[in-house]
């Protein structure tokens, strides 16, 4: 698909709708991740209906799709979200959102029981390496798909990322395409007062990967870069800029907004912002 | 019969069923060691050796499970597991992925190189992970058969293997199954559940015990995990006193496995777990750590008389 055929406002439009319904989820729920939720919106948002995940949510097991991992499973908000408007699931599925006995399996962090996610989450810095070894396998079977994988910035403050980082350039696993939600925020602290992750690009590039870095808000950069043709030998990574709890003023930039459910009255504020 | 390491076995065997293009194995740097080279040399393409990173390492095996692979990461049992408690809950057995990890070098037998090499918590760790199964094979021809029978199963497994020769217990017309604990030897009065090495140390002992007219039976017990509830029940039953041995820490292995049968089933006979004694042991020779810290034949015909004695 070319990006002047991409509807880029109709893209803006949904990551909008998906930006409400993640909050409604989580509001529901009464306890989840809304800033990192929001903070990877656009970006999934393009994967899944900018054209660029090969998928078929009727056949969710397809060996021949493309694949998609969020390692920063906290952000399941968002994630449940798209399978439901990606139709993997019914969007009255949402409501078991991290309730008991939930028919679809909708836990705080992703499992594979939920049709449309490939591996558990929820312990930090393993989704790169699953990835990999998926990267690995379609290519083993002569496959062409790729394989997309989200990190948090925080997250590739584990040790594991760059053990995985070294794998796949040693491998030349050139469809793993990582995209860093660098939203500079981490349950803690700034990303960058916990552990400076900076220079991001310079540590990918010196582990052998090919670099980019985008607006992670911008869809028409987003939607350029995840069109790009693969690189002939390398993975790729994405350092996506992003905001953390971006289209709710009151949440952008805000460690609060890790790991907390709106209340009532924020929830119809929020609304209000994402119109 | 053949006198060989466990993972001689896994090696070989892994060159064999390897011809089933769905078989990977991984490495983490140790490949010589673990036997894993030749599988390497023979299928270069299935063979990802990932350096020293045994935590990408399992997870990357879960990934290529999700892809229908069957992959075997190994490394020594040390490493493999300490390292990657985290990622063997959530990537695969949390997600359920058929994922076969492969240790070796367990137990004390490791002998010189240290208890930082000397895995004796294992048993106690994987036991405890829902949805895996655990395998310690006692000798070539059930580690060959076992490897053969766990790429069959679909899940996730540990494989428990070990360093040193062990002399060859069982010939070809043996047959392995998962879950199912085998009768080496019939007697009466006393029945040791065993496995891996000390099955063939029980196998000494019981030799120098038949000079005295002891005469006690001897069950391998190789997969810990589902346990064989069944022939722990019937032979404690039917003996009225057991002995457990294994190569591993006194807690959470195969005689806290056992034990969990017998309290189940509100069974009490008199009973003695031989095992290291909740200490790391120290350098030395397999046998001369194996007589330092109790697990010795020497050991296990004392433990015999004793247990004996209570009935």
């Amino acid at each position: 698909m070319n990006i002047a055929k991409v509807d880029i406002i109709g893209l803006e439009n949904k990551a909008l709708e998906l930006r409400r319904l993640a909050l409604k989820i989580i509001f529901q729920a009464g306890s989840g991740h809304p800033g990192g939720s929001l903070s990877a919106t656009d970006l999934m948002t393009a994967l899944f209906f900018g054209g660029i995940l090969r998928y078929d949510s009727s056949q969710p097991d397809d060996p021949k799709r493309d694949r998609f991992l969020l390692s920063k499973g906290h952000a399941s908000g968002i994630y449940y979200s798209v399978l439901a408007k990606a139709g993997f699931i019914n969007e009255s599925d949402l409501e078991d959102y991290r309730k008991i006995n939930s028919a679809r399996f909708l836990s705080g962090h992703g499992h594979p029981k939920t049709p449309g996610i490939e591996i558990a989450s929820g312990s930090l810095g393993q989704g790169l390496s699953v990835a990999h070894g998926i990267a690995l396998g379609t290519r083993l079977a002569g496959l062409d798909s790729k394989v997309y994988v989200i990190l948090g910035d925080g997250e590739i403050q584990e040790g594991q990322i760059w053990e995985a980082a070294m794998s796949a350039s040693k491998f030349n696993t050139n469809n793993l395409i990582a995209i860093v939600d660098n939203n500079k925020v981490a349950q803690d602290n700034i990303t960058k007062d916990l552990k400076d992750i900076e220079p991001i690009e310079a540590k990918w590039d010196s582990f052998g990967w090919d670099v980019h870095r985008i607006n992670g808000h911008n869809m028409t950069e987003i939607i350029k870069i995840l069109q790009k043709a693969i690189h002939p030998d390398k993975p790729r990574v994405i350092i996506a800029d992003t905001i953390k709890g971006k289209g709710v003023s009151f949440m952008e930039g805000k460690t609060a907004w890790h790991g907390v459910a709106p209340s009532k009255e924020d929830y119809d504020k929020a609304l209000k912002e994402l119109g | 019969m053949k006198d060989a390491a466990t993972r001689d076995a896994y090696g070989e065997t892994l060159l064999e069923i390897g011809e089933n293009p769905n078989i990977v194995v991984l490495d983490s740097g140790v490949s010589d060691s673990t036997r894993t080279k030749k599988f390497g040399q023979k299928f270069p393409d299935r063979f990802f050796n990932m350096g020293i990173a045994e935590a990408d390492m399992v997870c990357t095996a879960a990934g290529l499970a999700t892809t229908g692979k069957i992959p075997f990461a190994t490394s020594f049992a040390c490493f493999l597991l300490g390292r990657t408690m985290d990622q063997i809950l959530v990537s695969v057995a949390y997600s359920n992925t058929n994922v076969k990890l492969v240790g070796t070098h367990c137990g004390i037998a490791v002998g010189e190189d240290g208890p930082s090499a000397q895995m004796i918590v294992d048993l106690a760790y994987t036991r405890a992970i829902p949805n895996m199964i655990v395998i310690q094979p006692a000798d070539w021809e059930e580690a060959a058969q076992a490897t053969k029978a766990l790429a069959k199963h679909e899940g996730p497994a540990y494989f428990r293997l070990g360093r040193p020769k062990v002399k060859g217990i069982f010939d070809s017309s043996y047959k392995f199954e998962i879950g199912k604990g085998t009768i080496v030897k019939q007697g009466n009065d006393l029945v040791i559940f065993a496995t891996g090495t000390m099955v063939q140390e029980s196998l000494i002992a019981m030799e120098q015990l038949a000079k005295e007219n002891i005469n006690i039976s001897l069950i391998n017990i190789s997969t810990i995990k589902p346990i064989d509830r069944e022939i722990i029940v019937k032979q404690t039953r039917n003996h009225g006193a057991i002995i457990t041995a294994e190569d591993h820490n006194i807690i959470g292995g195969l005689g806290d496995a056992v034990g969990e049968v017998l309290l189940d089933h509100q069974i009490s006979v008199p009973f003695t777990r031989i095992a290291v004694k909740d200490q790391f042991a120290e350098t030395g020779t397999g046998p001369q750590l194996y007589e330092k810290y109790g697990l010795s034949h020497n050991h296990i015909v004392k433990a015999v008389k004793v247990t004996l004695n209570k009935k």
